[in-house]
């Protein structure tokens, strides 16, 4: 297993440099530079900023300083807020996003693999379809209708909770149920799949006919094989989770670090984009390494890879 | 069969509801989940019922002279000379104060720092006599050098602040901002005393004054800069809380990136006594409908913008809590003169006169702006413009078939370029139907994401391309200098040397008459030429609850904030004040 | 009679059955056409196609033979009727600019219908193969494919959408290049998966053991047990795709105004959510119908594709 994780992470340079180089050479292929505004300043002005931040020199020197500087932990200063350090709008952003997405995949775990598995249990009974049909409500009601539609009704008709921000722990409930909701949908239907292919096998009859509980055939037999897919999804979408949701952090105002992904590609943030494009690596290489165990765990046939 | 019935089992009564279903098993539900479902009945039942809501953060703000402001971005930071934006600008003006301050009425100035001054007959040299109790935050005095200190670092070209070019009106100020002057003591900035600033300028400048309420000229702390590292380093920290040193009646006290960005009374401002709000919470929300909600939900005074969807329903529901003010600035649609069948006048003029811009500002933005037929916005420092390009569909037809493109026929396809908003595409769908209908020409529309609208609009990549202009301050010229020859707003290519020439005579005069005569003859040779299409006239909506007093409409979206309080009205000392959904 | 959730139903005997030729497609076919949900979404979903096909084309039509409710063209405005509730002229209303929300509905349908379904079927079929190759063959070919996905799953989507339409300009199929450029990799890591669990199974070790070429293998043995979960994915990401696209239109790549498609018009409905509600209502059903039949259509055919069901 060691040898397994240490391989793992030999693997991980190779493709994080990928992914930076990438990355730099494609966001300054992108029209626009971070210091375009709508009402241009001189051209010499332009020319000093740019200057000062050593954005006019041949690109390939701006890449090496900019890998050295990664080498050493310094990720660069921030183009549009001058005053911050990408490293500080990183560690400050991911602790709120990872305390949303802990509850949301709290949340959407919770509830799909209960709903996907009494589904998968009792296929095609009233509960079976009144439960994949509110799951197929919650992917059809995407983040940005039903985050609003939350706020309204809970903050606006009755003030249980604040229409935004991230101040008091109840602000956590509205924006955890609005990305909950929607990833639990996912997961029920991922759930119930993966369970009635499990099902059908013969060792479950085998089990159920030797007089086995339902309990005991779900949980210590079924179980494993049939959530397969859901930790399958779940890799890389936890990975997305709790590096934040740009929509839900827009419509409650949250400071998380979602929004940057997006913000920093828009406002031409080269530092940022970069920062947070291998943060989210990462994680992701990190996750993935997750799941891989969790599916040799599952599947201990896999073992002899 | 189903239904419901008890059975005993073990001591516990337990209820069953028996599932249609293919096998015996029956799934117990304990007393426990029956509870849930009855609380879970409950509060749908309180919910839609809507009862009584607790107090909201408003009404606290209220009694302890609290306002919460929505401010619409994180700002960049609140350095006068590095930051460019309007966020900015609304915390800067409560963490500093210039040489002139400004009338919350009407703009006009008035003393700031500067306790009064003196103009020189030929209006080139002004003298400011600043006030003996001027202090910056930490206790010391403001003096003249602190000024001077001031406007070198932002003239400094190894700083590149942005904004330099608005202090170029002063004497050698661009060249030693270019690094082709290496000694600021040649600049025309000279402390005549501790007290006594003394700025010699390139010509007369009459809106000089107004010019001076902009955050660019105003002072900072040298010497606390300096303390935090070198004066010209971008990332400098003496903008932290724990460092910052402001003169303005607020100074700074907490700042959460993204979150919230908190001022309070400084009570080393020389006027503090008559400033009456204890602390100042901007809340950087950048959505306008996620600010909405939150006002409507009572965690904010006043906000940013209001979404436009939502000013219909505010006018008829609502209209205490909407404020439209006039706003300095309008719309247009920049028309790139540099390409065919634009480089054409009378097709350009076409285009302008075919536009049916009242109905785009009555039934597209609706939200009180006024239709556009000149550039400069009416009453613009007592200016307006005589000359005008009016709505008239039958002499656009008769300049297009002049120009070749009898009834719309042979004419190029045209494209509109716009950045993507909600609304730019309405007008832009309005204005290809318009055209289409009226002079029988096909119009496409392209939009772009933000970097890429700007980007190709600088580089003249477009053809009819959305841009909206805002004065920096309240005089025609920061209208009309946009499309001097060559300038850098300009972006259409149009050259015009009668154009420049009046503008650069008007530049000359101090005589507010003649000057406004030689903008009047500007102003007609643009509206001739046509390189722009103006639309509309900018207002700005937004919400504002009724306990704020002293905040009042303004051109340019200023209120100042030492004449601001907050007034508890009778609701909101006992209950909170939050507005009914508005049902359609 | 033993029964429980997991033991299968037994049914009485009939008497002889005529044994017929058996295939997995024509046995799926078979008790495809049984399961009346996966029918009855079949048929919705044809019609909601159909509907979205003519009823635009319902407006060209002379005055007399045409409902005056369906008389309107998409792109038609009216400034005056700004964001009129449904009546009598308009059967679901109008919006910011006085057009006919039925007929942007049904010409949206078109447009999403068209990239939602075609643009899933690619990243299917790309991460079908992509995941199978990988999960199958293992070792070091599984390692590089598996790290390729991960560089791509991490590069910003939104600079490499501004670059497809900086170098390649805008238009409808570079639409499908964006999304399928994304949705195939959830589908092969998915697949990777399921294969690597699959592989092991005995049936599979026979096949080896017979000599079967490892294509025939993947084709023939392995991808259709492989189909289960993945249809349930697919038809998960097809409303993914739909919206997606909004956030494409959002970057100026959708669809380009006037034209509308789902997506765009849910976003225009989220925004006049409280003004204009029959926006997002009348959108937002036929978007979960659509997608309600699609997914008891997948689940039957997932259904019908599982080999393990009994034959009765």
């Amino acid at each position: 297993m060691l040898r397994f994780i240490a391989r793992r992470v030999l693997e991980t340079i190779p493709v994080l440099l990928t992914i930076a180089t990438v990355t730099f050479f494609m966001m300054r292929l992108a029209p626009g530079g971070p210091f375009d505004k709508e009402k241009a300043t001189t051209p010499e002005i332009k020319a000093a900023v740019e200057s000062y931040y050593g954005l006019n020199k041949p690109l390939l020197e701006q890449y090496l300083k900019v890998l050295g500087g990664y080498l050493k932990g310094d990720l660069g200063p921030d183009y549009k807020y001058p005053n911050r350090t990408v490293a500080e709008l990183i560690a400050g952003s991911f602790p709120v996003s990872l305390e949303l997405g802990c509850w949301s995949l709290a949340i959407a775990l919770v509830l799909g693999v209960t709903a996907g598995l009494i589904a998968a249990i009792r296929k095609n009974s009233l509960f079976d379809y009144s439960a994949m049909s509110l799951a197929m409500a919650g992917i059809c009601l995407p983040t940005f209708v039903l985050g609003p539609l939350l706020a309204l009704g809970f903050a606006i008709h009755v003030h249980w909770f604040n229409a935004s921000g991230w101040d008091f722990a109840r602000d956590r409930v509205l924006p955890a149920l609005t990305l909950g909701l929607f990833y639990s949908a996912y997961i029920a239907r991922l759930t119930r799949g993966g369970m009635l292919e499990i099902l059908n096998q013969d060792f479950i009859r085998t089990a159920s006919a030797k007089g086995a509980s339902t309990a005991r055939v779900l949980f210590k037999h079924a179980l494993r094989g049939g959530i397969a897919p859901v930790v399958s999804f779940l890799g890389p979408a936890a990975a997305g989770i709790i590096t934040g949701s740009f929509v839900v952090e827009t419509i409650f105002n949250i400071p998380g670090l979602g929004r940057f992904f997006i913000t920093s590609a828009f406002n031409r943030d080269y530092t940022l984009v970069l920062g947070t494009v291998l943060f989210y690596a990462v994680l992701i290489v990190a996750f993935n390494l997750l799941v891989d165990i969790a599916q040799v765990c599952l599947n201990p046939k896999l073992k002899f890879e | 069969m189903p239904g419901i019935r008890a059975t005993r089992n073990s001591g516990i009564t337990v209820w069953t509801i028996r599932w249609h279903s293919t096998w015996g098993n029956q799934l117990p539900l304990p007393l426990v989940r029956n509870s849930i479902l009855a609380v879970i009945t409950a509060l749908i039942a309180v919910f839609f019922s809507g009862c009584t809501p607790p107090p909201t953060r408003t009404s606290y703000g209220d009694r302890e002279q609290i306002l919460f402001r929505g401010n619409g971005a994180e700002p960049q930071d609140v350095d006068p000379q590095i930051v460019t934006g309007v966020p900015e600008d609304h915390i800067i003006v409560a963490l500093f104060e210039g040489l002139v301050s400004e009338d919350p009425r009407d703009l006009h100035p008035v003393p700031g720092v500067a306790e009064s001054w003196e103009v020189s007959g030929d209006a080139k040299t002004y003298t400011f006599h600043l006030r003996k109790n001027a202090k910056w935050s930490d206790g010391d005095p403001i003096t003249a050098a602190d000024f001077i200190r001031s406007y070198q670092r932002m003239l400094m070209p190894t700083l590149a602040a942005e904004y330099a070019y608005m202090l170029y009106v002063v004497i050698n100020a661009e060249g030693f901002n270019k690094g082709q002057i290496k000694d600021f003591s040649r600049v025309g900035f000279k402390a005549l005393d501790d007290f006594t600033l003394e700025v010699r300028l390139n010509g007369p400048t009459p809106y000089f004054l107004s010019l001076l309420t902009h955050y660019s000229w105003y002072p900072v702390p040298i010497s606390v800069i300096e303390r935090c590292g070198p004066v010209d380093q971008r990332g400098n920290r003496w903008t932290r809380p724990e460092n910052f040193v402001g003169n303005g009646p607020f100074v700074l006290a907490k700042w959460r990136v993204n979150d919230l960005l908190s001022v309070r009374k400084s009570p080393t401002y020389w006027d503090a006594a008559r400033v009456k709000l204890q602390e100042i919470r901007f809340y950087p929300i950048e959505s306008l409908d996620t600010e909405e909600r939150t006002f409507r939900a009572g965690q904010l005074h006043v906000t940013y913008e209001a979404p436009l969807a939502r000013v219909d329903s505010y006018k008829r529901n609502q209209p205490d809590l909407l404020r439209v003010d006039p706003y300095l600035g309008t719309y247009i649609y920049r028309l790139n003169v540099t390409k065919p069948p634009l480089n054409d006048r009378r097709v350009r003029r076409a285009l302008a006169l075919a536009m049916d811009r009242a109905a785009i500002a009555t039934r597209i933005r609706r939200a009180g702006e006024a239709p556009a037929y000149c550039f400069t916005p009416p009453n613009c420092a007592a200016y307006t413009s005589r000359a005008k390009l009016p709505y008239d569909v039958e002499q656009a037809r008769r300049l297009l078939a002049e120009a070749g493109y009898p009834d719309g026929r042979g004419f190029p396809r045209l494209t509109i370029m716009f950045n993507t908003l909600e609304s730019h595409r309405a007008i832009a769908e309005a204005v290809q139907q318009m055209w289409k209908r009226d002079l029988n020409i096909d119009v496409e529309l392209e939009n772009h994401e933000w970097m890429v609208y700007i980007d190709n609009q600088r580089t003249l990549n477009y053809q009819v391309g959305r841009y909206g202009w805002i004065g920096d301050y309240v005089d025609p010229n920061s209208f009309l200098n946009m499309f001097l020859s060559g300038g850098g707003n300009n972006q259409t290519g149009w050259t015009n040397k009668e154009y420049d020439r009046l503008l650069a005579e008007a530049g000359q005069t101090g005589d507010q008459e003649k000057r406004y005569e030689l903008f009047q003859e500007a102003e007609a040779i643009l509206l001739e030429e046509a390189p722009l299409i103006p639309i509309y006239h900018y207002t700005h909506p937004y919400l504002l609850r009724p306990s704020v007093q002293g905040w009042y409409p303004t051109l340019l979206d200023h209120h100042p904030y030492k004449y601001v309080y907050l007034q508890p009205t009778k609701e909101n000392l006992t209950r909170s004040q939050t507005p009914t959904l508005a049902m359609p | 009679m033993p029964t429980g959730p997991f033991l299968p139903d037994i049914a009485p005997d009939q008497g002889e059955i005529p044994e017929r030729e058996a295939s997995l497609w024509r046995d799926a076919w078979r008790r495809l056409a049984k399961n009346r949900l996966a029918l009855a979404g079949l048929w919705i979903l044809v019609g909601l196609i159909l509907i979205c096909v003519c009823g635009p084309l319902v407006a060209f039509l002379p005055q007399g033979l045409r409902p005056s409710g369906l008389s309107y063209s998409y792109a038609q405005q009216d400034l005056h009727l700004h964001v009129s509730p449904p009546g009598a002229k308009h059967w679901l209303g109008t919006d910011q600019l006085g057009r006919d929300v039925l007929a942007r509905v049904m010409f949206g349908g078109r447009i999403s219908l068209l990239v939602g379904l075609s643009a899933t079927a690619v990243a299917l079929t790309i991460g079908l193969l992509y995941g199978a190759v990988s999960g199958y063959f293992g070792g070091k070919l599984d390692i590089v494919m598996m790290r390729t996905v991960d560089i791509i799953y991490t590069l910003p989507f939104a600079i490499f959408v501004i670059l497809l339409m900086v170098f390649v300009g805008r238009s409808l199929v570079l639409i499908f290049v964006a999304i399928g450029a994304v949705e195939w990799l959830t589908m092969a890591r998915i697949v990777r998966g399921q294969v690597m669990s699959l592989k092991k199974q005995e049936f599979i070790e026979a096949a080896i053991a017979l000599g079967l070429r490892k294509r025939w293998i993947i084709l023939r043995h392995i991808l259709p047990n492989v189909l289960g979960p993945v249809i349930v994915y697919a038809t998960l990401t097809i409303p993914g795709v739909m919206l997606l696209e909004a956030f494409l239109s959002f970057l100026g790549l959708g669809v380009q105004p006037p034209m509308s498609s789902w997506g765009s018009l849910i976003k225009e409905g989220a925004d006049w959510m409280e003004d204009a509600p029959w926006i997002l209502v009348s959108t937002g059903t036929v978007f979960s119908l659509t997608l309600f039949s699609l997914n008891f259509l997948g689940d039957g055919l997932r259904d019908a594709l599982d080999v393990r069901a009994s034959k009765d």
